[in-house]
């Protein structure tokens, strides 16, 4: 199975419009389920979608995907890291009103040259990149994340509750 | 992590973060506040469950799990019933620790809790790698412990860095 996701706040036609047209001309339609938000102007054809999942359905959702498709938002892609799951991003623009600005650019770039995270640049290399993580059928996946943050940001926090009160 | 420590001296713990990507972020930090009498707060009931079962998995006792409007600065109306759904919140628990990954929830909890002379910590979402978020530049002024994820946004006077969810 492979998990498109774009996040809970804004519609992401673009990526959803580019993956349709791949499930279109690679058949692998069947094999794709989406969630694209209640505010997707453009629905889908050639893949099974909902506009929104639980928090337990998305954690199921990723955890049986062979690779997940995404905007470059963070929960996305720590969740994909956290299963071992290579993920394709495809970083919004401000420019073309997907978002307030251009972080999820800067989240690629910073973030693209980890193992398992793949980074469309624009949609054009997105099919690309699908028809190479079918071929491999997840199986370029990073080693599974550890479940906690830095242990040196964790210490950090830690001793900051436990100081004296002001 | 140790077993269930004595809670009877535990700090009261406030930790606020927006659904989807600065709640995935919040969970990573979660062994930070161990031990302590922790209060969740986050815009998607759906969460509950994870956070119920994390804390029993680790042997930790049950925190408490709250649930807020979302909103935004372009959404006036649904953030004031967010600022009011945390006053209430903030003012029952009297917190002696907030801490927050954002968004404009995360701002109103450091406020709120300074307040309520809370000690306070903002830790900015990595998502924002080139520049700090909105809200990390409002909240900053109000943390007593001010994070930043990325070492190239860290300055003297801060915000600091101490380590990263990833």
């Amino acid at each position: 199975m492979i998990f498109l996701t774009i996040g809970t706040q804004e519609p992401f036609d673009r990526l959803v419009r580019t993956v349709d047209a791949w499930c279109a001309s690679s058949g692998r339609g069947g094999d794709l389920f989406g969630q694209i938000t209640e505010r997707a102007t453009y629905k889908p054809n050639h893949f099974a979608w909902v506009p929104s999942v639980t928090p337990e359905d998305f954690q199921t959702r990723c955890k049986q995907a062979d690779f997940i498709v995404s905007h470059a938002g963070m929960g996305s892609i720590i969740t994909a890291l956290t299963y071992g799951k290579p993920i394709v991003i495809l970083p919004r623009s401000a420019k073309l009103k997907e978002h307030r600005n251009d972080h999820q650019q800067a989240t690629a770039k910073r973030l693209g040259k980890r193992p398992g995270l793949l980074v469309a640049q624009s949609e054009a290399e997105l099919p690309g990149l699908l028809d190479k993580l079918t071929a491999e059928k997840g199986a370029t996946g990073g080693e599974a994340l550890t479940p906690f943050a830095d242990p040196s940001l964790i210490a950090a926090l830690r001793t900051f509750i436990h100081a004296k009160p002001r | 992590m140790t077993a269930a420590p004595d809670t009877t001296e535990a700090p009261r713990v406030l930790v606020v973060a927006s659904g989807g990507g600065h709640w995935v972020q919040l969970c990573r930090m979660r062994p930070a506040w161990d031990g302590c009498h922790v209060t969740y707060v986050t815009t998607e009931p759906g969460y509950r469950q994870e956070v119920m079962a994390d804390a029993a998995a680790r042997g930790q006792p049950a925190p408490s799990f709250r649930v807020i409007v979302d909103g935004n600065r372009w959404q006036k109306w649904r953030l004031l019933k967010s600022l009011l759904g945390l006053t209430l919140i903030v003012l029952r628990l009297r917190p002696q620790v907030v801490i927050s990954t954002g968004a404009a929830p995360g701002y109103f909890a450091l406020r709120l809790g300074r307040l309520v002379g809370a000690r306070t910590a903002w830790v900015d979402s990595i998502a924002n790698a080139e520049e700090l978020s909105l809200s990390g530049r409002k909240a900053g002024p109000h943390a007593d412990l001010w994070l930043t994820q990325w070492e190239n946004l860290a300055q003297p006077g801060g915000p600091e860095y101490r380590g990263a969810v990833l």
